[in-house]
């Protein structure tokens, strides 16, 4: 890896990518020797409510055979009685071995990196980025239909989606053809659209589904919040729309796979769970061993 | 320049300052943001005279803004840079030119420009300046990527 933090796939080269995916597919089938990691510490420093992000991380240290430290429920650390960031991660740093953060602002991961010495991962930056999530979603795709010629379709809400401008900057990296679906008013946010512009990015920008559902490989449906809109009418509107049935998907291809980061709510209805496309399980559970293999490549050369 | 030798000339003389900064070359219609960016709106009582929209070899039209008593720091020139890429500052003493330059683009502009995004961890209470990455056609918070364009000079930080 280029850098010690791991904050955004921007910074990711495509072999760096490849390097974490191919550690993956080895530790899945051979975990590393529990006893490398017996005195590595992981803080998980989670200022926002996460299921998980925050178990996956917690599952991934532990089968390394390192263990886990914790900020606990925001209301009662000393985040309350007003403590920076900054200085929370300057008094973890002396805690723990790497920083797993995840904050409510945009740019909280970068800003706290430049405080520290331990690698700090992104576990999610407000409406920024959250490039974990992006390596499974790689894994996943990888594993089920490869990287090549790859023509993916993202589809919610593509604004706030911080899932969905990490997936896109990677993707970029790895030549895909990507498909943008989402209402107007929750489209592509400047700044990532600017990035794609310059990297030269093939992207493609839809307010309907259906124009392009048959020439996809890979679905990948993010959810859209009902706090995103100030009229419950316009929501409701909007989210019957982009909502994935298990008839819609008969004018996929048969080797379609429906991913999402999870949780969903409307957006994909259950019947879609029964058929060969929907992956988002699958997806799920590729966190852990992901994420082993980004903490073994980022902390395996300490020397304990 | 060589436009103080047309008939511009005798415009600028008619204005001449004994000491302080002419800011010329300034893109035509700009010089109000010029102002902005200087955190000049007339309350402060400083003598200031502009010309908009002046006829200019170089530009076609340019603006002209001559602020009197007043000197510019390094983050003012660095911010006028980004509206006004050609502009040149002349430094006045006792009515004489002592000090010319061009405006530098420079690659990025720190604890200038406050972020617009509200939920960007600079406008959050940390430990950090403002940075920004100056495109080509605006500028770029470092931290949570937000670009700002058009309405620059709303954003200058003040003091």
């Amino acid at each position: 890896m280029r850098s010690e933090h791991v904050l955004t796939t921007k910074e990711l080269s495509r072999s760096d990518i490849e390097a974490v995916l191919d550690r993956a597919v080895d530790i899945a089938r051979d975990p590393p020797d529990r006893s490398q990691y017996e005195d590595t510490i992981l803080a998980l420093l989670f200022f926002e409510p996460s299921t998980r992000t925050k178990m996956s991380f917690d599952t991934a240290m532990k089968r390394l055979g390192g263990t886990t430290v914790d900020l606990g429920p925001v209301g009662s650390s000393s985040v309350t009685k007003g403590e920076s960031l900054a200085d929370t991660v300057r008094v973890i740093e002396g805690y723990a071995d790497g920083i797993v953060l995840r904050h409510p602002s945009e740019g909280a991961a970068k800003m706290a990196s430049e405080f520290v010495d331990v690698p700090l991962i992104n576990a999610g930056d407000g409406a920024g980025h959250h490039p974990t999530q992006t390596l499974l979603d790689l894994y996943t795709i990888r594993e089920n239909v490869g990287f090549d010629d790859l023509s993916i379709g993202i589809m919610g809400d593509l604004k706030y989606g911080r899932t969905v401008h990490s997936l896109s900057h990677a993707l970029t990296k790895l030549d895909a053809r990507q498909h943008f679906i989402s209402p107007e008013s929750l489209r592509l946010p400047r700044s990532v659209r600017y990035d794609l512009h310059e990297a030269g990015a093939n992207v493609r920008e839809h307010t309907e589904i259906e124009d392009v559902l048959p020439s996809l490989d890979v679905l990948y449906v993010t959810r859209i919040q009902r706090e995103r809109f100030h009229d419950e009418n316009e929501y409701r509107k909007v989210a019957g729309q982009y909502h994935i049935t298990a008839e819609l998907l008969d004018e996929a291809a048969d080797d379609l796979i429906v991913m999402h980061p999870l949780p969903r709510v409307d957006e994909i209805a259950p019947d879609v769970d029964e058929t060969a496309h929907a992956k988002y399980f699958e997806q799920a559970h590729n966190g852990v061993p992901v994420r082993m293999a980004l903490l073994d490549l980022l902390l395996g050369g300490i020397d304990q | 320049m060589s436009d103080h030798s047309t008939d511009n000339d005798r415009e600028l003389r008619v204005s001449k300052i004994e000491n302080g900064t002419v800011i010329d070359h300034v893109p035509g219609g700009q010089a109000l943001k010029v102002l902005a960016i200087l955190g000049i709106d007339g309350s402060g009582g400083e003598t200031v005279s502009i010309g908009m929209n002046v006829p200019s070899k170089k530009l076609g039209r340019k603006d002209i803004v001559k602020v009197e008593s007043r000197e510019l720091s390094q983050n003012e020139v660095d911010v006028i840079s980004l509206i006004a890429p050609d502009a040149s500052i002349n430094i006045i003493r006792e009515f004489d030119v002592v000090e010319k330059s061009r405006v530098d683009r420079p690659a990025t502009v720190t604890d200038v420009i406050a972020c617009p995004n509200r939920n960007c961890i600079t406008t959050q209470n940390e430990p950090v300046v403002s940075k920004f990455d100056v495109l080509d056609d605006g500028v770029r918070c470092i931290y949570c990527d937000t670009i700002v364009r058009d309405d620059l000079a709303e954003h200058i930080q003040t003091e």
